[in-house]
């Protein structure tokens, strides 16, 4: 196995260093699950492009020696579908987090996925508007606190992984920043899937989220984690917890292939 | 196939919209993505039929947000793109043209104006956004935008936008209406129009610095370099370094970046700057327009040229930047400028400031749809 100081040393840009993520975010580990899956599939890093919106998940890609392209908040799917439409052969993934994601880029989200775009998305879900300081967002827990629910929220989060399950992805799973092993396996499928994959990864942001909800430390947060998720298989037995999981592994005709079939037949 | 069989005979009897494409296509573009709306639909419709004739990319996106953003994303991988749409749509593109702009991405986007604000009138032209394609993002920037005033200038000034876009890396807005998107008008499709394309780096991978200039030829614009060509180009709308990483608390860089990619396209107004004057050398009065309301400034020139009056005529087929020299020059041979234009007074107040009162400016507005007419016209000028 290629250890951290090797991985790093292949893969990340030394002129962005040091990073502006806090001691004890879980944003590192994503980054270091993705690293791991490119290398593990020995992919050219040189043939990826890595596509972000706003927010402190979306600057992970500015770390890593690669074509990269930080867009504007919620809009990071809608990038990355013209680059892949325009270029095929690359391999464009996207980081993103809950807010990025699932607020104001809810809609890019559900397209991306009704297109099936052969994008891998990469959704850091850490409960909150980390880059603003940590306010409610739409996957935020009820009744936890924030900087704009200080009695704690009253709405209901977003379920991620099932809405984008029932949009039709052909590859979505959910993990913690706990499971290292099982989130790197996923990636891993997810950057071989042809068609549009999604991995959630539940990952924690002590600044913003925890410190406001009284978690002050990173063991309790990881324990918290472990004791609030379930894996799919008993997953009726805790209606009350997390599922986490491979939740669909299908096939589905992927956008740019169909497109190649319908040009290759109207070209003149 | 080349372009010009794929579009057919070179004079055709054909609607704004479509030059718009039939340019487009001339000039290299093979990538459209967009959302449907009235007026600009039909260029969209048209993309969806010959793009793909032409091993191009069409897509329909879920919004003009999401639209502009895809146009951004493929011109990044060497592709020359575009959008179109009209007020609504073009409000929702705002910030991603900033985005453009600062990340010096080129793209063009194309507004066939209607009447405004919000849904106004859907099928009735309007030039109500001709301060929004100057001013519409949030902070300090230029920006070129075109407007045609014929079928004809539609196609030619969309091959102009693509041409711009690419050499000065920077989005074009090119402003239509609804009246011009769709008249029919006999055109004459160019056999070997001029396209240019922007400058690809070609030095050692480790020596390249995404944004700094002068690699190939002392410029103010970078050499790009496309995803995929092994130069691991970041790229950002935060203020960033000629590396590109992002360096936000150093008021220097943001300074320096803001007046490099301001001056790229100021420094070279000769070059961006082509405008339609007649009749200037004697003029005592100059008419001032665009677009649609071009048409009647010109007719109503004509009638004072007849009854032997000196009267110039000045289409802006460049409305951004903004000429000031020009119509500070202007003011010193002419005793008063006519601006015509169908909105409450948009270029009209830049010509008063560039005039500083040295002459008489005066406003000719139509609203609602209304195209003045060269009577209308006629009576600022007897
Ligand atoms: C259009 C727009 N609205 C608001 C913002 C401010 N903003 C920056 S980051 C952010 C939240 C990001 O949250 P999330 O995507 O969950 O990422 P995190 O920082 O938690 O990783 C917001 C609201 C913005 N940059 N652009
Ligand atoms: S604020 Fe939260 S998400 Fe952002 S870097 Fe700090 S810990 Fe990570």
């Amino acid at each position: 196995m290629i250890s951290n100081t090797e991985l790093d040393e292949k893969y990340l840009r030394k002129g962005m260093m040091p990073s502006i993520l806090c001691a004890g975010c879980g944003n590192g580990i994503v980054l270091n699950a993705t690293l791991r899956a490119i290398d593990k599939l020995g992919m050219d890093i040189d043939n990826m492009v890595f596509v972000s919106g706003i927010g402190c998940s979306s600057r992970l890609n500015g770390y890593i020696k690669a074509d990269a392209l930080h867009a504007t908040h919620g809009r990071a799917i809608a990038f990355a579908t013209g680059i892949k439409a325009a270029n095929p052969d690359l391999d464009v993934v996207v980081f993103t987090g809950d807010g990025d994601c699932a607020g104001i880029g809810g809609n890019h989200l559900l397209h991306g996925i009704r297109r099936n775009i052969g994008i891998t998305v990469i959704t850091i879900n850490n409960y909150t508007y980390g880059m603003t300081g940590g306010q409610f967002s739409p996957t935020t827990p009820q009744t936890s606190r924030s900087t704009t629910s200080p009695f704690g929220t009253i709405e209901h989060p977003f379920d991620l992984s099932r809405i984008v399950v029932s949009a039709g992805a052909p590859y979505v799973a959910r993990w913690t920043v706990a499971h290292p092993v099982q989130l790197q396996k996923a990636i891993r499928k997810g950057l071989d899937k042809k068609g549009f994959s999604f991995i959630e990864v539940l990952s924690p942001c002590p600044t913003s989220y925890w410190r406001r909800n009284k978690v002050y430390s990173l063991e309790s947060v990881y324990q918290w984690y472990k004791d609030n998720t379930v894996s799919l298989t008993k997953a009726d037995d805790h209606p009350e917890k997390i599922t986490i999981g491979e939740f669909y592994d299908g096939e589905k005709a992927e956008w740019t292939e169909l497109w190649k079939s319908l040009v290759g037949q109207v070209r003149v | 196939m080349d372009v010009n069989n794929v579009l057919g005979p070179s004079q055709q009897f054909i609607q704004g919209d479509k030059a718009c494409v039939y340019g487009a296509l001339l000039a290299g573009c093979r990538f459209f993505a967009g959302y449907p709306i009235t007026p600009a639909t039909e260029i969209a419709e048209e993309m969806s039929r010959l793009l793909p004739r032409l091993g191009g990319t069409y897509l329909q996106m879920e919004d003009e947000i999401a639209s502009i953003a895809a146009i951004i994303g493929a011109s990044w991988t060497g592709t020359k793109t575009m959008t179109a749409t009209s007020g609504p749509g073009f409000s929702l593109m705002q910030e991603n043209i900033g985005y453009a702009i600062m990340t010096e991405t080129p793209c063009v986007i194309v507004n066939v104006q209607r009447g405004g604000p919000s849904t106004g009138q859907p099928t009735i032209p309007s030039q109500g956004d001709v301060m929004q394609a100057r001013f519409g993002s949030h902070g300090d920037y230029e920006i070129i935008t075109l407007c045609p005033s014929s079928v004809q200038q539609t196609l030619e000034q969309m091959i102009r936008a693509f041409n711009l876009a690419e050499k000065y890396r920077t989005p074009v807005i090119l402003l239509t209406d609804a009246a011009i998107g769709h008249m029919r008008e006999r055109i004459t499709i160019p056999a070997n129009p001029l396209v240019v394309t922007r400058d690809y780096v070609d030095i050692d991978y480790n020596d390249y610095k995404p944004f700094r200039t002068g690699y190939l030829h002392a410029t103010k614009i970078p050499e790009f370099a496309p995803f995929g060509s092994k130069y691991n180009t970041y790229v950002t709308g935060l203020t960033h370094n000629d590396d590109g990483h992002p360096i936000t608390d150093d008021w220097n860089v943001h300074a320096k970046l803001i007046k490099r990619i301001t001056s790229k396209l100021t420094d070279n107004m000769e070059d961006i700057y082509d405008i339609d004057t007649r009749y200037t050398d004697y003029a005592e009065i100059a008419v001032v327009s665009y677009g649609i309301s071009a048409r009647p400034a010109l007719e109503a020139v004509y009638m004072a040229q007849r009854l032997g009056r000196d009267v110039a005529y000045i289409n802006l087929t460049t409305l951004w930047p903004f000429n000031y020299e020009y119509f500070s020059e202007l003011s010193k041979r002419v005793d008063k400028i006519v601006v015509v234009e169908m909105n409450i007074g948009s270029i009209y107040h830049c010509v008063r400031e560039a005039t500083s009162g040295r002459c008489d400016v005066v406003l000719v507005s139509s609203l609602g749809g209304r195209v003045s007419t060269p009577k209308d016209i006629w009576e600022e000028i007897k």
